[in-house]
């Protein structure tokens, strides 16, 4: 046997293709799949697992005082809700949070589009948020108290202090990351500082953006929350903080869940549908992300 | 020798260009990428820049681009020296994402119409439709760049490019990143187009067959930094003439230009990797 194998010399074949669109190249799923592929279906399961288990434990600890179960803690949600107390709460804190973010988004842009159009508006950047990024927004409620005294300003600007650095470090991170010959192309047909900034920076760095958004919201909400807990009401009016802080001193222990549940409610509705419908119609459409 | 006619003036002129690139390492220092580099671009020319890699090819073309200033020398166009990017030069580049993705190919098209305010909207999205349906693209208008596959891609920017209708269109190895067949059918409608529409081309490539295909003159460069070797006319070649006498002798000569060495015979035989032609 010879140890040099040679390959056979085989015939040649032509063969003659289908036309395209006589193979079927596109097939559905089966239902189930196509079920088990809604985000929605599959979060809500996790959600009543988790409910489950809270009410499972609940009932093994047996003590409604230190863990009201999941049935007892929605219906003092729905009670809250029908007496208008929780509603008006949450109408009180989500204001203030709202202007204390909107402000912090303002004020995030002007500073990235400075970094992104002059080096010294860079260093800026990055030495004011090394600065201040570290520092825990509810330190600063005490000054801001002192300064702006007891009221919506002083909580609208620990809010902006939560919101702006985390913001404002995302964005110029996304800036950063945008592709040199994108620049090049949009500086081509002749844009440059802030119609360069709107026209490519911010579209093209627009997931880490995103990102630097859902974090910022995310620090608002604590703060906010933090500092009604700390310093209560401000003229009369409290937030949810507040109404957790009260019923806690009353032993309204499914009350306090209430009011958390509300946080995370308001949590879960924004992130599913603002945050999620805006990567939606930007970033998932552009094929920026998955 | 041939000379053009004197009353024709050149539309782009490369004088003695010098360019530098300041290098970070070692504490800053400046690195020459190309050395005097001289070059006349006609109208309707389709220029190449031939030359192996770090010959400071694209740095030229960015140069002409007006990304980069030149430290010695000038390059003007229409007598103007170059002063910054501009929209009557418009490039293509090699790279994918030189599309924004958040565009559709319809916007991609009519963004520097009207980044640069020149048309209003429906006339920027008239013409843009008109350039789309020139590079085979009709039925894509409203694709965004990620579902589309790398020739087309290049096809949205050629055409975004076109419908500029620069005095110039510098490419810069717009084929590279494509494979081996999509870029002989691009090499074709690129020279389709030019048939039909005589602009004026600054094309710089890496491949000896590429610039002979696409080019009617050829500008070789030397690497480190880049000098003119040899400046050849290849008006002569097209996508037919690629297997025959002419052509490998043309490209045997470009090499043993290029290399300083008659190309060895497996080498004549198989034309370097790159070359897939």
């Amino acid at each position: 046997m010879t140890l040099l194998l040679e390959p056979p010399i085989r015939q040649e074949y032509e063969y003659a293709v289908a036309a395209p669109g006589r193979l079927a190249v596109e097939r559905p799923l089966p239902p189930a799949q196509r079920l088990w592929a809604q985000a929605w279906l599959r979060k809500t399961l996790i959600l009543l697992a988790l409910a489950g288990l809270w009410e499972l434990a609940a009932r093994w600890q047996g003590n409604d005082l230190l863990l009201p179960g999941f049935l007892q803690t929605a219906r003092a949600f729905v009670d809250g809700i029908a007496s208008g107390e929780l509603l008006a709460r949450v109408r009180t804190s989500l204001l203030v949070l709202l202007q204390g973010y909107l402000a912090g988004i303002v004020a995030a842009f002007a500073l990235t589009a400075l970094a992104a159009s002059t080096r010294i508006g860079r260093d800026l950047l990055e030495t004011l948020t090394a600065m201040f990024n570290p520092l825990p927004a509810i330190a600063l409620l005490p000054l801001a108290l002192l300064w702006f005294g007891l009221g919506r300003t002083s909580l609208v600007f620990v809010i902006v202090h939560a919101v702006l650095w985390p913001l404002a470090l995302g964005a110029y991170t996304g800036f950063q990351g945008v592709p040199e010959t994108l620049r090049m192309a949009g500086r081509n047909y002749g844009l440059r500082g802030l119609r360069l900034v709107l026209h490519i920076l911010v579209p093209a760095a627009l997931p880490a953006i995103l990102s630097g958004l859902k974090i910022g919201w995310a620090f608002a909400w604590r703060t906010l929350i933090a500092a009604e807990l700390v310093f209560g009401t401000t003229a009369g009016q409290g937030g949810l903080g507040w109404y957790i802080f009260q019923n806690r001193n009353e032993l309204y222990t499914d009350k306090v869940f209430a009011g958390l549940a509300a946080v995370i409610l308001i949590g879960l509705l924004v992130d599913n549908l603002v945050f999620r419908a805006l990567e939606r119609v930007t970033v998932r459409r552009w094929g920026m992300a998955r | 020798m041939v000379r053009p006619p004197a009353a024709v003036e050149p539309l782009l002129r490369a004088e003695a260009v010098s360019l530098e690139y300041r290098s970070a390492e070692r504490g800053g220092s400046t690195v020459r990428a190309t050395h005097g580099v001289s070059f006349d671009v006609y109208r309707s020319d389709r220029f190449v820049l031939l030359g192996p890699s770090g010959c400071g090819k694209s740095s030229l073309l960015k140069a002409a681009a007006g990304f980069i200033a030149p430290s010695a020398g000038s390059i003007r166009i229409d007598g103007q020296p170059v002063q910054g990017p501009g929209p009557n030069r418009v490039v293509v580049f090699q790279e994918f994402d030189q599309l924004p993705p958040w565009k559709t190919v319809l916007a991609n098209v009519m963004f520097p119409l009207l980044a640069t305010r020149r048309l209003k909207r429906a006339d920027a999205e008239e013409r843009a439709r008109h350039w789309i349906a020139k590079v085979g693209l009709g039925g894509f208008e409203n694709a965004h760049p990620h579902t589309l596959s790398g020739g087309m891609k290049q096809r949205v920017a050629i055409a975004r490019a076109l419908a500029m209708q620069p005095e110039i269109l510098l490419m810069d190895e717009p084929f590279a990143a494509l494979d081996a067949l999509t870029r002989r059918n691009m090499q074709e409608e690129l020279g389709r187009l030019w048939e039909e529409l005589r602009f004026t081309l600054l094309f710089v490539t890496h491949s000896i067959e590429e610039a002979l295909v696409v080019g009617n003159r050829i500008l070789l460069l030397s690497p480190h930094p880049g000098q003119v070797r040899a400046e050849l006319n290849s008006h002569q070649f097209g996508l037919d003439s690629a297997g025959s006498a002419e052509f490998q002798a043309a490209t045997r000569r470009i090499h043993s230009l290029l290399f300083d060495a008659p190309p060895t015979a497996a080498e004549a035989i198989a034309p370097s990797r790159d070359l897939a032609l």
